[in-house]
């Protein structure tokens, strides 16, 4: 004798050898078939399946599942809820990461500003040594030399 | 004699594709204007109209009209996408927040690296001087979304594939 699916418990029918549920409901787990039927209704489901290559039924089957499980518990949001939370939290993640860069940009050229200021005062020094060197060539000779 | 019932020409949108009248209580009238006919017509045809019906009188009137936005948002991308629905597009979000986040800890990494080898310099510089550090929090831990919702137990196929909600996607695609 043939165990029925848990479509074919729930809906007090026969389960026939080519049952479109059974594959994707078993019958230890009735509440899965349950939950599909509230949101969907058994004859959507059938229709959805049959419209599908049998290789993805079973991951359409979990996905209903997964969504009629989110409109039971939040009957006014489903799992519409759950992508807005979703885009609010990389929203807020986004402002993160720009505030991050934005604090890592002020360090970067405050380096930068820092570095050429050394580079500056390294080149002021080595003009005043090499200025005194040939401070008796006179003005004309240091220009000549490159030195202003 | 058969009363002669009008037509009645301000007929919703649902009690249009259902071809019956339309009456001044209908519970479908507020949400389903007669001039957005595809609106009903999608809900119809994933969710059915009594079961929209069941789920409207569950809820408060106030939040009906939300109620038939996020229907109508499932049906719409349910047809787009038979297979995945609107699981598809949480698991591209999962997938988008969780590079954010390594972007996030990436970023926050340098930054520490930078206002420790600032702090050093200031330390240095000026050595009775304070030098501000800039502040940040670590990254908060980002558990998924799957983990306020409570399912029954794991998730198995008729092949005893164990499916992990908590990782992103957890759709595992049979092909």
């Amino acid at each position: 004798m043939n165990t029925r699916c848990a479509a074919c418990k729930y809906l007090r029918r026969r389960c026939p050898s080519d049952c479109i549920f059974s594959p994707y409901f078993p019958p230890h787990d009735p509440q899965r078939f349950a939950s599909i039927h509230r949101i969907y209704g058994a004859s959507n489901v059938a229709r959805m399946l049959q419209q599908l290559p049998v290789n993805q039924r079973a991951a359409t089957v979990d996905c209903l599942y997964y969504e009629a499980q989110c409109r039971v518990q939040d009957p006014v949001c489903g799992c519409v809820g759950v992508i807005s939370l979703l885009y609010q939290e990389i929203h807020n993640a986004e402002t993160k990461l720009a505030k991050t860069k934005a604090q890592i940009a002020l360090f970067v050229d405050s380096n930068s500003a820092r570095e050429d200021f050394e580079v500056e005062s390294d080149l002021n020094v080595l003009l005043h040594e090499e200025g005194n060197e040939f401070a008796h060539l006179g003005p004309s000779n240091q220009v000549s030399f490159g030195f202003t | 004699m058969r009363g002669h019932e009008p037509r009645s020409s301000s007929s919703c949108a649902a009690c249009k594709l259902l071809k019956r009248r339309c009456i001044p209580n209908c519970i479908f009238a507020p949400y389903f204007k007669s001039d957005e006919p595809k609106k009903f017509a999608q809900v119809h045809k994933v969710f059915g109209a009594s079961n929209v019906s069941k789920i409207l009188i569950e809820v408060p009137e106030e939040q009906r009209e939300e109620t038939v936005n996020s229907l109508a948002y499932e049906a719409e991308v349910r047809l787009k996408d038979p297979v995945y629905g609107c699981i598809g597009a949480i698991a591209m979000l999962q997938r988008k927040m969780f590079e954010l986040q390594h972007d996030l800890a990436i970023a926050r990494a340098r930054l520490a690296r930078y206002a420790a080898n600032s702090s050093a310099a200031c330390s240095i510089m000026h050595s009775s001087a304070a030098c501000s550090i800039m502040p940040f929090s670590e990254p908060p831990a980002y558990d998924g979304f799957l983990n306020s919702f409570s399912l029954t137990s794991s998730e198995m196929n008729q092949d005893g594939q164990m499916y992990d909600y908590s990782q992103a996607p957890y759709i595992i695609r049979h092909e």
